[in-house]
């Protein structure tokens, strides 16, 4: 029997190129190449034409020149005559703090309420159960407002501030608190402060290693934290208290001295976290639910007492399940900050996507920048989450 | 003694088994058991009963016991109660549900509205009567809603400008929705592909919309755009957001596909290859009806973020329900009611995203064959 001699016909026809599953591939990319590079010439070209249209100078120069406008919330020193730079960097400080602040209280809250939701208390976790949907199932935006039309309408004005403690003021012009004033001699106890988690980093190791090696266990949380605690405490008491606080007193109509907490503020950090702690919470239920009993019941087996079962054998693999989506929420959480502008707190969308935006007519620059910025930092979470997923995840097979 | 006499009745073995004492059955069990079973769960539970006394019975007072429903403004209701002034729901509430759309034509909207719950029913229940037909109707629906809500066939046109309220939250999120699910998929197929550049490209697609805010694309879409088309080319902003918000939620469908995709054993493909299927036919046939059961959570989620995501619009100057409310309380006679407002409205959401939340553990219930690894 003669075999088939498949190389018969020497050319190639057209039509079996779509039939080859390597040659349609390859015709499908090219033609998508090509048709996004028209897309973008399209839009290059037409951007070109808009500019040239319209007159409009291009470039980042503008940073440079004054703002002429004013940001009520300013971490560093500011003021309508700094450039706009200065305000994108002020916007930039104010995102990154109501993004801090929210991640701290939204962990708390989330994992407050993860924990209760799982309660054998019947009460409580349909009490968490309640507030999780109510939370998630309400936009955002809403919330924020909220929060924010119950401060400034429900709270009483400055004259008549509740004081919940000496020097504690809460008003719909804010929440004034004694602000910090620090003396020279306080970098020792930041010193201080560094050797202690230094040498308290050092001990859990070293309590590791011996308890491995000899099965001598150290109270290592005891210590630690009398250590972190205790050190810098000591040298603040010897080097003879270098910080004064300065206390806010009643003015006229509004607060001086110490420092205010904006309602701006506080509505979209209270809005944020608690909105980011419904999802949170949900997380952490799910993260700990995924620990099969088994485990549970195999440490009780050895022996292991049920705080300790939760910290050694329980925590540990929730926390495997646990952290990729609560990373993706911190993110949402930056992103959802963004909202900020509606209740005029003065983060970056505002400043140099709003403001600055407005008075310069740089809609092309300014937008760059704002989406710049957020696409690098989200960039680079997820490239620590992916390096992290790596490092954490169960190796088989 | 007499006890003693009745036990003796019964051979030994042979006692017919006493009911639990009294502590250890019925609600005493329970409410020992679920509510007062270790020192700790005695303090919870009567911190949630003190938590429950401080927040229903003043909340109760304000929403219905001393609230006012019928007013003329703000003043008026404040004499007749202390608590929330629904008056100004009332008052405004069409105006809440329609924006400016002309009142003359209203009556489009709700047969719009009542067309779309008849076009949903078919595709939620498998069991309704006639399905076929109505998956039909279903998918010449968003024709003949777009002809409903902008006019044309004989119809007066309305501007995009006039849409306002509940309608335009609907008609973003459902716009929304029909369309960004068809999209993700195909960009999840595309990030899973073997062809570099379509990959390529659909990763970076995936990345930058998922990277930036959505009020910054809204920004973009509203500032920027002018700059991308031709000179002099019209685009009516709504539709700019509706493209915008599609774009937002499929990026985010993708992911959750792609993740639905992953989780199919590879051994999936290969028979269908040795079946001798075809790319589209193995995926339309074998892979996609497989990942998306499972990915039907993270895609209800999906959408429920894009409906809420929807209030957004009022940024760039949509009148959604919130946008308007503004518009409501800069009217003097209306002054410093947000609070009953912004309730109002809340109360809107949560019903229909609690609602899809349901509906979603209901599909999920009733897709499970039991293969769960």
């Amino acid at each position: 029997m003669a075999a088939v001699d498949y190389q018969q016909q020497p050319g190639v026809k057209l039509s079996e190129l779509w039939v080859d599953k390597r040659s349609r591939g390859v015709i499908i990319q090219i033609i998508a190449l090509i048709l996004l590079l028209l897309f973008i010439g399209f839009i290059v070209n037409n951007t070109i034409n808009n500019l040239k249209l319209l007159g409009v100078e291009t470039g980042y120069g503008f940073l440079n020149e004054p703002s002429n406008y004013d940001i009520n919330q300013r971490p560093i020193e500011y003021s309508s005559r700094s450039s706009h730079g200065r305000a994108a960097l002020v916007g930039i400080l104010n995102t990154a703090i109501v993004a801090g602040a929210g991640i701290v209280l939204a962990t708390i809250l989330g994992f407050v309420a993860g924990v209760l939701r799982l309660s054998g208390n019947w009460l409580i976790s349909r009490l968490v159960y309640v507030w999780v949907e109510l939370t998630r199932n309400v936009p955002l935006l809403l919330q924020i407002l909220l929060w924010h039309g119950i401060i400034v309408h429900s709270l009483p004005r400055p004259q008549e501030a509740l004081s919940p403690a000496d020097g504690f003021f809460l008003s719909n012009r804010g929440f004034s608190v004694p602000s910090p004033q620090f003396e020279p001699g306080f970098w020792a106890v930041v010193i201080a402060l560094g050797v202690a988690v230094a040498g308290a980093i050092w001990f859990a190791g070293y309590a590791k290693r011996v308890q491995e090696q000899t099965g001598k266990h150290y109270p290592v949380f005891t210590i630690n934290l009398a250590l972190v605690v205790g050190l810098p405490l000591i040298v603040f008491m010897a080097m003879g208290v270098p910080l004064t606080l300065d206390w806010p007193e009643l003015r006229g109509f509004n607060f001086r001295g110490g420092v205010t907490v904006r309602p701006e503020f506080m509505a979209l950090w209270l809005a944020l976290s608690f909105y980011t702690a419904a999802f949170i919470s949900e997380n952490v239920r799910a993260g700990i639910q995924a620990v099969s009993h088994g485990q549970t019941e195999a440490s009780y087996a050895l022996g292991l007492r049920p705080n300790w079962t939760m910290r050694l054998v329980i925590l540990p693999q929730a926390l495997r399940v646990i952290i990729p989506p609560l990373i993706s929420q911190y993110l949402n959480l930056t992103k959802n900050s963004s909202l900020a502008i509606a209740v005029g707190y003065m983060d970056i969308v505002a400043t140099i996507g709003g403001i600055s935006l407005n008075q310069t007519g740089r809609a092309l620059e300014c937008m760059s920048i704002v989406l710049g910025l957020y696409l690098a930092f989200s960039l680079f979470i997820s490239t620590v989450m992916n390096w992290y997923n790596k490092r954490v995840a169960l190796v088989e097979r | 003694m007499s006890e003693q006499t009745v036990e003796q009745k019964y051979a030994p073995g042979t006692h017919p088994s006493l009911p639990p004492p009294v502590a250890d059955r019925g609600a005493i069990k329970w409410v020992r058991e679920n509510l007062f079973s270790s020192p700790t769960n005695i303090v919870l539970t009567l911190l949630s009963i003190y938590l429950l006394y401080a927040i229903i019975p003043p909340l109760v007072d304000w929403m219905l016991i001393n609230s006012v429903f019928d007013a003329g403004s703000r003043n008026e209701c404040w004499e007749k109660g202390s608590g929330a002034c629904w008056a100004i729901v009332v008052v405004r509430f069409d105006q809440f549900v329609y924006g400016f759309y002309p009142e003359e034509e209203r009556w489009r909207v709700i047969l719009a509205f009542l067309l779309l719950i008849a076009a949903l029913v078919p595709i939620l229940y498998d069991k309704t009567p006639f399905r076929k037909l109505g998956l039909v109707f279903s998918g010449v629906y968003p024709i003949i809603a777009y002809f409903l809500l902008w006019g044309g066939l004989g119809l007066a046109h309305v501007e995009s400008a006039k849409f306002g309220g509940f309608m335009l939250t609907l008609t973003i999120g459902v716009t929304g929705i029909v369309a960004s699910l068809p999209l993700g998929i195909l960009l999840a197929l595309g990030r899973r592909s073997d062809l570099l550049i379509l990959r390529v490209i659909c990763v970076c697609f995936i990345e930058f919309i998922r990277g930036v805010p959505l009020i910054t694309l809204l920004f973009v879409a509203s500032t920027l755009l002018n700059y991308f088309l031709p000179p002099g080319t019209y685009f009516d902003l709504l539709l700019r957001v509706l493209i915008m918000v599609t774009l937002f939620s499929a990026a985010y469908i993708a992911e959750v596909v792609r993740g639905g995709l992953q989780a199919i054993p590879k051994g999936q493909t290969e028979a269908a290859q040795a079946l001798g299927l075809s790319y589209w036919k193995n995926m339309g046939l074998i892979i996609l009806p497989q990942a998306l059961k499972i990915s039907i959570p993270g895609i209800v989620n999906t959408f429920i973020g894009l409906y809420k995501d929807t209030t957004l619009v009022v940024i760039i100057g949509l009148l959604d329900p919130i946008g308007l409310s503004q518009a409501v309380l800069a009217d003097s006679k209306w002054q410093g009611l947000s609070t009953e407002i912004y309730v109002f409205i809340a109360l809107f959401f949560f019903v229909s995203c609690f609602a899809m939340s349901r509906y979603s553990i209901y599909l999920e219930k009733k897709l499970e064959t039991g293969h769960k690894r």
